[in-house]
C-alpha cells in the first residue's frame, strides 16, 4: 500500500505546531498502524530528520499508551479497539490519513503526537483507590459478591485510562473515565464505604482540571476502545453506580483480566 | 469539593430539573391548546382563568425563572465546555456511531427556541396576560386581553407566521429528543434497560408535544383563511 500521510509536528509544548505530508511505500495492510509509523520513522531517522514523537507502549491494547486521533476517530476508523490494534487493511491504497493528537485542554501536546495525560493520574490520586490497612490475601471468597455486581464493576474496570473519551467529547469532559473508575470500584463492597467520597472528591478533581461538562452526547461511549457504555451516569456517580454489563461480547476476555485489582488493595479480614 | 451550582456534575442536574420543569409546562400549555381544535369558547374560558390573576402571575413568574435557570446555565456549560475543547480544533473530525445531531447542537436549537419564545410572547402574552396587567381592556388587535381565539386567528391568519411557528416547534422537536432522555438519564434512569425506554419515551413526548402544537398551528391558518369552519 501506498498512503499520504498528514501528521502534526510541534517541536515542543511551546512551539506552535503544524501538519506536515509524508508518503509511505510499500506498506503491508498486515501491518499495524503503528508499525506504519515505525516504518515511516525509520525512513525519517536514514534521512537524519527527526523522527515522530507518538506514545506506544504494550500494543496489546490494555496499556492505555496509545493515542492518535486518526481520519476524525480516536483511535481510528476501527471500533472497540486502541490504535495499536488497528491494521492497514482498514484503509485503501493511496488514501491520505491524517493523524492528530488528542485536543483537549486538560491534555497538552508535548510533541508531535504525545499529549500530556497526568490529568487523568492526578484525577485518580484525589480518589480513585480503596484506603484499607494491608496484610495478608484475604481468602477470595470471604466476601460474597453478587454475579452481576462483579461483572459491572469488571466492565467498568475495563478502562484503559488513555484519554480518547475526553479527546472525543465535543465539551473535552472526563466524565466516563470518571464515572467508569469510580463505578468499578463502589460496585464492590469493598469500594462502596467510600463511595460518595471517592465520587466527589475525583469530580471535583476533574473540575478542577478544565476538563468540560458532560451533556450526555454519548461520543465518548463509541469511541471507547473498551466500549464502557456513557450510561455510566455521573449523577449516579455521586451516589452508587450503575454500569451495567455490556451487550458487546468481544472485549469480554479483556475485561475480564483482573488489571483494575491495580487500583484495589485486599481488605485484611 | 464541589457544591450543585459550580460543579460539573451540580449543573447537569441543574439542567436537568429545570428542562424538567419546562417539559411539564410544554405538556401543560400544549393540552390547553388543543382545547381550541374542538371549541374556541372552551380555550377562551381557559384564558379568562388563566388571565392576570395571582396565581397565573406568579406560576408565570415561577416559569420565568425556569427559563432563565435554563437559559443562563447553558450559556455558562457551553463556554464552559468550548475553553475545555482547547484552542486547536480537530482538522479532521468524523460523526461518531449513534450520536445525534441534535445533541450536539443543544445550545442553537435552544437559541431557536428562545428567539421563538421571544416572538410568541409579543403575539399573545403581550396581548393578553401583559394587556391585563397593565388594566387595558382592548389589545392591538383590537380584542378582549380573554379572547386567546381570536388572537390565534389573527396571527395565523398570516402564513409567513404559521412557517415561523412551525419551524421552531420543529427546532423544539430536535431539543426535545435529546433533551428528554438526557434529563432522565441524568436523574439516574440509567440502567441497561432503562436507557431504551428513556430514549423512547424522550421521542415518544417531544413527538406528542410538537405535534400538539403543530396540529393548533395548522388548524388556525386553516381556519383564518376560511379553508375549515
Amino acid at each position: 500500500m501506498n498512503l499520504t500521510l498528514k501528521i502534526w509536528r510541534q517541536k515542543d509544548a511551546k512551539s506552535q505546531g503544524k501538519f506536515e505530508e509524508y508518503k509511505v511505500q510499500n506498506i503491508s495492510p498486515d501491518s499495524s498502524f503503528l508499525e506504519m509509523l515505525d516504518i515511516l520513522n525509520n525512513d525519517l531517522i536514514m534521512s537524519g530528520k527527526e523522527p515522530i514523537a507518538f506514545d506506544h507502549d504494550c500494543r496489546e491494547g490494555i496499556c492505555g499508551m496509545c493515542s492518535l486521533h486518526i481520519n476524525g476517530h480516536a483511535h481510528g476508523p476501527d471500533s472497540e479497539i486502541t490504535t495499536c490494534q488497528l491494521h492497514m487493511r482498514k484503509f485503501k491504497d493511496g488514501d491520505t490519513i491524517t493523524i492528530e493528537p488528542w485536543r483537549s485542554a486538560a491534555f497538552p501536546v508535548i510533541k508531535d503526537l504525545v499529549v500530556d495525560r497526568s490529568a487523568y493520574d492526578k484525577i485518580l490520586q484525589a480518589g480513585g483507590f480503596i484506603s484499607v490497612n494491608t496484610g495478608g490475601v484475604p481468602d477470595a471468597n470471604a466476601i460474597p459478591i453478587p454475579k452481576a455486581d462483579a461483572d459491572e464493576s469488571m466492565d467498568a474496570a475495563a478502562c484503559i485510562g488513555c484519554g480518547a473519551c475526553a479527546a472525543t467529547c465535543k465539551n473535552g469532559s472526563a466524565m466516563l473515565f470518571v464515572a467508569a473508575r469510580v463505578s468499578s470500584l463502589a460496585k464492590l463492597p469493598q469500594g462502596k464505604v467510600e463511595g460518595a467520597r471517592r465520587a466527589k472528591a475525583m469530580v471535583a478533581k476533574m473540575d478542577e482540571l478544565g476538563f468540560g461538562n458532560c451533556t450526555n452526547t454519548g461520543a465518548c461511549e463509541a469511541e471507547c476502545p473498551k466500549a464502557i457504555p456513557s450510561r455510566t451516569s455521573p449523577a449516579s456517580t455521586a451516589s452508587s453506580s450503575t454500569l451495567s454489563s455490556r451487550t458487546k461480547s468481544r472485549t469480554l476476555t479483556q475485561t475480564t483480566e483482573p488489571r483494575f485489582l491495580g487500583s484495589v488493595v485486599y481488605i485484611d479480614n | 469539593m464541589s457544591n450543585i451550582f459550580t460543579s460539573s456534575i451540580g449543573k447537569k442536574l441543574i439542567m436537568s430539573i429545570s428542562g424538567c420543569f419546562l417539559v411539564l409546562f410544554l405538556a401543560f400549555h400544549m393540552c390547553m391548546n388543543l382545547a381550541l381544535v374542538f371549541s374556541p369558547e372552551a380555550y377562551n374560558a381557559i384564558c379568562e382563568f388563566l388571565g392576570a390573576n395571582w396565581y397565573a402571575l406568579v406560576g408565570t413568574a415561577i416559569l420565568a425563572a425556569g427559563v432563565l435557570v435554563h437559559f443562563v446555565y447553558a450559556f455558562i456549560l457551553t463556554i464552559q465546555n468550548r475553553k475545555a475543547r482547547g484552542n486547536i480544533r480537530y482538522a479532521v473530525t468524523a460523526k461518531e456511531e449513534g450520536v445525534s445531531w441534535a445533541s450536539k447542537n443543544m445550545l442553537v436549537l435552544g437559541i431557536i427556541v428562545i428567539l421563538g419564545l421571544l416572538v410568541h410572547l409579543k403575539d399573545f402574552w403581550a396581548q393578553m396576560q401583559l394587556v391585563e396587567i397593565l388594566g387595558h381592556h382592548t389589545n392591538s388587535y383590537g380584542l378582549t386581553p380573554t379572547d386567546g381565539a381570536g388572537a390565534t386567528l389573527e396571527v395565523f391568519g398570516n402564513p409567513i407566521y404559521c412557517v415561523v411557528y412551525i419551524v421552531w416547534l420543529a427546532a423544539l422537536w430536535f431539543h426535545l429528543t435529546h433533551g428528554v432522555w438526557s434529563m432522565l438519564h441524568t436523574m439516574g434512569f440509567n440502567s441497561k434497560l432503562w436507557m431504551k425506554r428513556v430514549k423512547c419515551i424522550a421521542n415518544i413526548v417531544a413527538t406528542l408535544v410538537v405535534a400538539g402544537f403543530m396540529l393548533v398551528v395548522v388548524v388556525c391558518c386553516l381556519r383564518a383563511n376560511g379553508i375549515i369552519g
